[in-house]
């Protein structure tokens, strides 16, 4: 990519946060590349890819430490798909991995931990 | 924000990632829901948008008009942690509004259970909620949200007058207290746990 986004960082207004519409950080690409999940979740591995968007940039930071696609994407106030995209990108370029959400419920194992968790609040 | 904003600190890459789970908050419009998220969350809960696209049926190729509709669901959510177990439970509170049943339907998917939340002012507002998880094979409890003025009644009244299964829990609750709300997720999660073993349809996880 040529273009220097160093200069102009991205475009923030402290009221309403980034003036960008949803498809313009993505390119107008509404299909995420990845099977992410809202409740996948995200971390970054260290990696920092050079030539990222500031939207990336944002994205990435958001992934330290773990967190799920649904608040990476209520944190970057873009749509769900908005961060999906995103986070596609990061994982094909190794700066981010996930991990799916449990989908074989129910899972005694995963209960019991739970009820243990819960229960030592 | 700079874009020096990285430094190479302690590899944030050690360690499984944590594995994330969901239980629904259903009910009515103003029930307590948006309260009990806020009661158990360790961070400010957190909205999202997802846009969902319905295609309309019978799309046809005669006259290559294909019609669809986006719609903006809000979603409401909440976050605990539990390191020691590597999990993070997520609560999501399932939009109000009856139009967006298709959400719930796949908000439902692979979630733990769910909690009804009811009003006793207004208990036929959760009739919905209970309706939709009993039907879809959904563990779920509710929730008695003990309001200030409102009638008091005996869970075994609120079960007859909501036609509740005799198996359903019925816990009281003041959804603004951590302590009751936190409560009412381990009474979630022993009677699910209860529920399947009864069935032995547990999937065996162990090793």
């Amino acid at each position: 990519m040529s273009m220097t986004l160093s200069e102009d960082g991205p475009w923030v207004d402290d009221a309403a946060g980034l003036l960008v519409r949803p498809y313009s950080v993505t390119n107008g690409r509404t299909r995420p590349t990845e099977p992410l999940d809202l409740l996948s979740m995200v971390r970054a591995t260290g990696r920092v890819p050079a030539h990222m968007e500031p939207e990336h940039h944002e994205a990435l930071k958001l992934c330290e430490p773990p967190a799920s696609v649904s608040e990476v994407a209520a944190k970057l106030r873009q749509p769900v798909v908005v961060a999906k995209v995103l986070l596609s990108d990061l994982i094909g370029w190794n700066a981010v991995s996930t991990r799916a959400p449990a989908v074989d419920i129910p899972d005694r194992s995963i209960l019991e931990a739970l009820l243990n968790g819960l229960r030592s609040i | 924000m700079g874009s020096a904003a990285y430094n190479s600190g302690p590899a944030p890459n050690s360690g499984q990632i944590p594995q994330a789970v969901k239980i629904l908050i259903a009910g009515g419009f103003a029930v307590g829901k948006t309260t009990l998220v806020n009661s158990v969350s360790e961070i400010e809960p957190l909205t999202t948008e997802e846009n969902i696209t319905v295609a309309s049926v019978g799309t046809d190729n005669l006259t290559g008009v294909e019609r669809k509709t986006t719609t903006t669901v809000a979603l409401d959510f909440g976050r605990l942690s539990f390191p020691r177990e590597n999990l993070v439970l997520y609560l999501f509170g399932t939009p109000g509004q009856d139009r967006y049943w298709f959400m719930w339907d796949e908000l439902s998917k692979g979630s733990l259970g769910a909690v009804v939340m009811v009003d006793t002012r207004r208990l036929e507002d959760s009739f919905a909620a209970i309706e939709f998880f009993s039907h879809r094979g959904i563990r779920y409890l509710v929730a008695v949200n003990q309001f200030a003025g409102g009638f008091h009644y005996e869970p075994e009244e609120v079960r007859d007058a909501l036609t509740i299964e005799p198996h359903v829990p019925i816990v009281l609750c003041d959804a603004r207290d951590p302590r009751s709300a936190t409560n009412v997720l381990v009474r979630l999660i022993e009677y699910v746990i209860a529920s399947y073993t009864s069935q032995s349809t547990l999937a065996s996880a162990r090793i």
